[in-house]
Order: C-alpha cells, then sequence, then structure tokens
C-alpha cells in the first residue's frame, strides 16, 4: 500500500510534467515558477524547522554507552566516542556527518532454526549509504558547471576524477554508476525483508524512488535522450541571477529532470530528509559528556526558596548567643 | 531559542552555501558570456553532418560512432541517413568546415567545462600554423 502510494505519486509527477511541457507547453511553469516556488519552500521550511527544534530545552547531556567516558585519570577514555571537549564533539561530529560513524554500528537481528536469535554486525546499509551520499554531493558540486560563470576550479577537478575510468563518450561518470546501484539498494532492502517492509512508510519509499527517478532522468539525458546543455546553462544562470529566460527547445527530459528537482526541494523541509539538519541538533552527538565535570541545570526548574545556615545564624544570632550555642560567627 | 548563537551561526552557513549560485553570479562580475559561434563561409560548407539541432545536443555521439567505424571495422567513409558522404576523421572533416577550433568547439566546451582528452592525439591543424 505504501509502496504503492509513493510509487504512484512518482508516476504522477512525471506524468504532469510531461503533458504539461510537451502537450500545454507550460515551459515557463515548470522551468521558473516552480522552481523558485520550490526554493522558497525549501529555504524557508528548513529554517522554520531547526528553530522550531531549537526551542526545546535539553537540559542534561545525554551521552551513549558508545565509548569510555572521562573519569579517574588512571582509566583510559574514549576521546571521539565519548568526548569531554568542544574538540572531541567537533571530531565525532565529523565522523558522523562524514563517515555514518553511527551507522557502521548499525547491527541486524536474525531469527535462525532453533529458534535461535542472533544479532550480527551489518555493513551493507552504512557502505549504500555513504556510497549514495558521497556520489549525490559530487554530482550536485558537478552541477556548478550549470550554475556559475566563471566555472569554480572544483568542478573540472571534480569532473576529471570522476571520469577518470575515460569510458564512452560522454565519458562515464563513476558517481552516476554508484548512485544508481546505491539508491537501488536502498530500495530493496526496504522489499526484501519482511521486518522491514512492516514498518516501511510511504515517506520511506518516496524520497528513494524520487532521487532514483532524478538520478535516472539526468543519466537519461547525459548518455541517451540528448539536449541542448548551451541553452540549460542559459536557463540556469537566469534563474539564479533572476533575470529567467526559456530558451526554445530545451528538450523534455531536462524539464522532467528539474519538475522532480523541485518537488524534492519543497518536499524536503516536510520529510525525513530533514535529517541533514537533525543530524548538527542530535544530542547524543552534539553535547559533550560532562556531565560530571559541570552542573547542568534543568531551566524549567521553578525557582526554590532556600535559607542558608549563615541566614538563620544572623536571624537568631542573639537568642543563640543567650543560651550559649556554639556560633560560625561571633 | 536556546543555543540562539550556534543555530543563528548554522542557519547562515546553510544559507550562505545555498544561495552561492546566486551571489557567485553577482559577485563574478558581468553576465555569463554566451558561446559566440564561428560557422563555415564557404559556398559548400553550408550544411553540417547531421542538422544543427542534432549537432548540437548529439556531435560527441556521432564522434563515438564514427571512432568505433574507424577503428574497429576499418571503414572510412561515412553516409549519412541522407545520403550524403563524408570522410571519417575529426581532423579533416569536422575541423575541415569549422576550421577555428578556437571559435567553434571550444567557445561551447569552455562555457560549460567539456575537456575532451581527444586532442591529446588528435591534431587541430589551426594549433600546427602557430607554431
Ligand atoms: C553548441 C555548442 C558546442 C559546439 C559548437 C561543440 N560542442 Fe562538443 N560538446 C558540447 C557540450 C555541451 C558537450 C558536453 C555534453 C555532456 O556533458 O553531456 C560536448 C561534448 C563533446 C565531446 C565529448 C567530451 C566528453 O568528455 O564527454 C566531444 C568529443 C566534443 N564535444 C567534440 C566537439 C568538437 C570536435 C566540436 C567542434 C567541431 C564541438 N564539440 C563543438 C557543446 C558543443
Ligand atoms: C590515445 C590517443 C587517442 C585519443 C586520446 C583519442 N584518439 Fe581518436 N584515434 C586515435 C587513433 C590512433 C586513431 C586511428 C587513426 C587512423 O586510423 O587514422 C583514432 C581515430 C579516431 C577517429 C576516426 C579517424 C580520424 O582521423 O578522426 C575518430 C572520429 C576519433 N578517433 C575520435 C576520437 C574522439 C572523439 C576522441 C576523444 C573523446 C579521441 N578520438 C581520442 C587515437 C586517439
Ligand atoms: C560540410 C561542412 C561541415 C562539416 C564537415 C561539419 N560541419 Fe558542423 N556545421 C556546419 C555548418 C554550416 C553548421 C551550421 C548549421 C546551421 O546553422 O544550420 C554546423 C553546425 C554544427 C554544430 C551546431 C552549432 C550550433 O549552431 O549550435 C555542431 C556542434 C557541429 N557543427 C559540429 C560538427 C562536428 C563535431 C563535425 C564532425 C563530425 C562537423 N560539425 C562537421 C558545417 C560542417
Ligand atoms: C538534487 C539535485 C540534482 C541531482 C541529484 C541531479 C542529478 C543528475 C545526474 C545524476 C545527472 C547525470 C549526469 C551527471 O552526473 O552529471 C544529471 C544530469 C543533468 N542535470 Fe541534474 N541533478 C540535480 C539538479 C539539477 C538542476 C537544478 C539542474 C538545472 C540546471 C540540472 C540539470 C542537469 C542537466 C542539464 C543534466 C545533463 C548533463 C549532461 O548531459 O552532461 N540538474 N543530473
Amino acid at each position: 500500500m505504501n509502496l504503492f502510494f509513493s510509487f504512484s505519486a512518482l508516476v504522477i509527477l512525471i506524468l504532469l510534467a510531461v503533458i504539461g511541457v510537451e502537450a500545454v507547453k507550460l515551459e515557463f511553469l515548470f522551468g521558473v515558477i516552480i522552481p523558485y516556488v520550490a526554493i522558497a519552500f525549501f529555504l524557508i521550511g528548513i529554517i522554520y524547522k531547526v528553530i522550531y527544534w531549537a526551542r526545546s530545552p535539553v537540559p542534561f547531556r545525554i551521552t551513549t554507552t558508545a565509548g569510555q567516558q572521562k573519569s579517574l585519570p588512571w582509566i583510559k577514555n574514549s576521546k571521539l566516542e565519548s568526548p569531554n571537549t568542544t574538540l572531541g564533539v567537533i571530531g565525532r561530529m565529523l565522523l558522523e556527518v562524514l563517515l555514518f560513524r553511527s551507522l557502521f554500528r548499525n547491527t541486524k537481528a536474525e531469527l535462525k532454526k532453533g529458534p535461535k536469535l542472533v544479532y550480527g554486525s551489518s555493513r551493507y546499509l552504512w557502505l549504500a549509504a555513504l556510497a549514495f551520499h558521497w556520489a549525490f554531493l559530487i554530482i550536485v558540486l558537478r552541477h556548478f558547471r550549470y550554475f556559475s560563470e566563471p566555472i569554480p576550479a572544483f568542478v573540472p577537478f571534480l569532473q576529471n576524477l570522476d571520469g577518470f575510468l575515460q569510458i564512452g563518450l560522454p565519458i562515464l561518470y563513476i558517481t552516476n554508476v554508484l548512485i544508481v546501484v546505491a539508491l537501488t539498494y536502498l530500495f530493496f532492502r526496504r522489499l526484501f525483508d519482511p521486518k522491514l517492509k512492516y514498518f516501511s512508510l510511504a515517506s520511506d519509499y518516496f524520497p528513494l524512488l524520487l532521487l532514483l527517478g532524478i538520478a535516472l532522468t539526468g543519466i537519461l539525458m547525459r548518455y541517451f535522450t540528448k539536449v541542448d546543455i548551451v541553452s540549460v546553462k542559459e536557463m540556469a544562470v537566469g534563474l539564479f541571477s533572476f533575470q529567467p529566460v526559456v530558451p526554445e527547445g530545451i528538450g523534455v527530459m531536462f524539464y522532467l529532470h528539474l519538475f522532480l528537482v523541485s518537488v524534492l526541494l519543497a518536499y524536503f523541509p516536510f520529510s525525513k530528509l530533514m535529517h541533514f539538519a537533525g543530524v548538527f541538533l542530535s544530542p547524543t552527538r552534539n553535547l559533550a559528556n560532562n556531565n560530571r565535570m559541570k552542573r547542568h541545570v534543568n531551566p524549567w526548574n521553578a525557582p526554590v526558596r532556600i535559607h542558608t545556615y549563615e541566614e538563620y545564624e544572623d536571624e537568631f544570632r542573639d537568642v543563640m548567643k543567650a543560651s550559649g550555642l556554639p556560633l560560625e560567627k561571633e | 531559542m536556546y543555543d540562539s548563537g550556534k543555530i543563528i551561526i548554522g542557519i547562515i552557513i546553510f544559507i550562505a552555501l545555498f544561495t552561492f549560485p546566486t551571489w557567485y553570479l553577482f559577485t563574478s562580475g558581468e553576465a555569463a558570456p554566451m558561446p559566440d559561434l564561428v560557422y563555415p563561409e564557404n559556398e559548400d560548407q553550408k550544411e553540417c553532418v547531421y542538422s544543427a539541432e542534432y549537432m548540437r545536443a548529439s556531435h560527441m555521439d556521432l564522434l563515438n560512432e564514427w571512432r568505433d567505424i574507424v577503428v574497429r571495422e576499418g571503414k572510412r567513409t561515412f553516409t549519412t541517413t541522407a545520403g550524403k558522404k563524408f570522410e571519417m576523421s575529426m581532423t579533416n572533416t569536422c575541423l575541415g568546415c569549422h576550421s577555428n577550433k578556437a571559435q567553434f568547439c571550444d567557445q561551447c566546451h569552455n562555457y560549460l567545462e567539456v575537456n575532451p582528452y581527444c586532442w591529446d592525439c588528435h591534431v587541430d591543424p589551426s594549433q600546427l600554423e602557430n607554431q
């Protein structure tokens, strides 16, 4: 059901763009208005979400048991897994963001004959996730050849690295293979494991299918149904410098690609893809484990009226002195 | 909002990165110069191998096809679907008409940072004259 819903949503979106551009000739709508609206949704949505999250107090350091915390000097502590300094937290965050450290610890529970419950490490999810995210990043960075003039130096650098196998013409990019293989694995992973399939929602399938759609339309455009890329750049530069132009005859495949990207951008703040901002706000990742070194006061504690012994003595000094009780201050 | 300093810095970095294409275009000066193509002048060179629309998007596929036919099958004459015949040679045929590579091929390629490695081996005649 969830899968059916996601798949039909994608098919409807594709038909919408193809009919809109091919039959109704709405190039301006699909090439200019929808991308601008999508970017507005993306920026405002993300800022709203992040500020909304930041309004939840995190009064106490949530520590994880991944590493030995700092305690006595002769007990070796784990500086990256359980950091107690800001530098350590930054290190842990970098490991998490760049290498998905906590996904690497992923385990898998399996019911074997016996019946016996077996836990094992499962690195494939980590590997596919890492491959997908890095391929995606490199592809987006390579896309700066459409958005910028003069083209920044990292673009030719990445193109040479990515096309270093020099297979075919236009040269095959390694990231194009990686992104499709990784997304396909991540998608079928949910289908072939009954447990995973049981709790996969439309919001799990849809982003994967959408990203696969974006990657496949891009690949089709580069290697099979060609588009006029000079006009694409004219249009992209126009979009980003707020002087939109719609050149003639680019080809539907481009509008389809752009429309799916717009859908991704607009859907982003409402989706699980927000983990890109959420990872930075995860209390188990961004708080130093210094519960034992620093006092953390709960911000919503009601103020407690306290009466210290010094104040008590001040109040009753004369009486206490008269009855011969010992005093701290004379 | 808690930790507002850090949150705001984070949001600013995010916006700056996401809008990079826009402020890069505005700070890099003039609008992007479109490719300025010089077409063949001679009367007998007024038509490309295929239509200009097809060539613009798919010339690399044609070159790839030519390369395969020449190197693997040893044939050197190409007949287009319209029945015209061309010698399959990048230097003699393509650059025979588009004699100024810098004012034609490179115009588009620089605009889009395309760096065909073909010229490592193949000859661009205009480069020879310069030397
Ligand atoms: C209208 C602009 C334009 C003109 C003129 C042009 N090209 Fe291209 N060429 C392109 C674009 C754009 C690409 C990149 C396509 C892509 O990345 O999908 C390309 C790619 C190529 C490639 C494949 C390179 C690679 O690494 O993928 C070759 C080879 C090539 N062109 C040769 C030529 C030659 C030779 C000429 C001159 C006779 C020429 N081109 C003229 C726009 C042009
Ligand atoms: C390592 C050197 C080398 C590179 C790089 C190279 N070629 Fe070639 N190419 C050759 C050789 C050798 C031949 C065979 C020449 C002959 O038999 O006339 C050839 C033949 C061809 C031919 C047919 C004959 C001719 O003279 O044009 C085409 C077309 C061609 N290559 C296209 C390309 C394209 C496009 C690229 C870039 C993507 C490329 N080549 C890169 C070495 C190279
Ligand atoms: C007989 C001369 C001739 C030959 C050979 C030739 N061209 Fe062309 N080419 C032309 C002309 C003339 C035009 C302009 C056509 C027009 O505008 O209708 C053109 C247009 C093009 C365009 C489109 C430019 C644009 O307006 O965007 C490309 C790309 C191109 N040629 C590449 C090539 C390549 C690559 C080869 C070799 C396979 C080649 N040409 C061989 C004459 C030739
Ligand atoms: C989420 C963002 C995007 C993703 C993941 C994506 C993905 C891809 C992929 C995988 C390709 C195949 C070729 C390559 O890797 O270069 C491609 C090609 C392409 N993309 Fe995108 N794309 C994105 C956004 C855009 C945008 C905003 C534009 C608008 C300018 C665009 C225009 C193109 C064009 C014109 C091609 C054809 C490239 C060629 O023929 O060389 N893409 N895209």
